[in-house]
């Protein structure tokens, strides 16, 4: 089963984002907690790219792709055409940092890497895919 | 889209968030706690009774006041969270670093200890 989802890079779309990933997975047996932790994760990347990459403009899309090639197996995929903003490589900053220099970022990029299995980035068809493995 | 309520009983300002806080909205937290933290409050609660979800930039507005709130006294509580919400926090280490509570009677209790 594929689903599939574009929307521009304004932040007001993030909860068009939330809702389409809580539709297509609906009926797929996933508790409320480990769907709560999906969409969370995907909600930080999205965010992230139109953040740094988009600069919030409305007028450029990102897309979303998820494949449910198996029962309890995800992948999502989120395609566009910016910067590359590779978190493998971003170290994340550790709590104790956070709280005193009173940062308010960092925090997403290790909640994606706590809830997702494999985070891949490739490049097809002169598009950035950020490929994001679940299984549960 | 969040909504933001502040109220005050028992000499504690309690901020009440309605809704989800994500990237878009979380500024509308940080102004909330800002007021009540500039107001001189030094017991603030968060009713988190109606929080639908929060997002790392909702949680990173938390962070960012915890040295304040230490240095200036005041007792910071969280109370009502839903199970998915909480689990947020929990995925970070954030539980730990924060006062959360079950319930306002609760949450009252422990601001008013913590203040002793």
């Amino acid at each position: 089963m594929s689903y599939h989802y574009n929307t521009g890079c304004s932040l007001n779309n993030l909860k068009g984002v939330r809702e389409f990933i809580r539709r297509s997975l609906d009926g797929q047996e996933v508790s409320d907690l480990e769907l709560g932790a999906i969409v969370l994760a995907l909600d930080e990347m999205c965010s992230n790219l139109m953040i740094h990459a988009h600069h919030c403009n409305p007028d450029h899309f990102i897309a979303l792709n998820i494949h449910i090639p198996d029962k309890g197996k995800f992948i999502f995929e989120i395609i566009d055409d910016g910067s590359m903003f590779d978190i493998n490589q971003f170290q994340e900053p550790k709590l104790d940092n956070l709280v005193h220099e009173k940062r308010k970022g960092g925090l997403g990029i290790r909640l994606v890497k706590s809830i997702m299995d494999k985070i891949e980035y490739l490049h097809e068809g002169g598009k950035n895919v950020c490929r994001l493995t679940k299984t549960i | 889209m969040v909504h933001i309520k502040r109220l005050q009983e028992d000499g504690a300002d309690i901020i009440a968030i309605v809704g989800e806080i994500d990237a878009s909205s979380s500024i509308e937290l940080d102004l909330a706690i800002a007021k009540s933290v500039g107001e001189g409050y030094k017991k603030i609660l968060v009713d988190c009774q109606a929080l639908e979800y929060i997002s790392s930039a909702g949680l990173g507005v938390f962070m960012s006041y915890i040295e304040e709130l230490r240095d200036k006294n005041i007792s910071f509580v969280l109370f009502g969270m839903k199970e998915r919400v909480l689990n947020t926090f929990s995925i970070l280490g954030l539980a730990d670093l924060l006062n959360i509570r079950e319930n306002k009677q609760e949450a009252k209790k422990l601001a008013d200890e913590l203040s002793l």
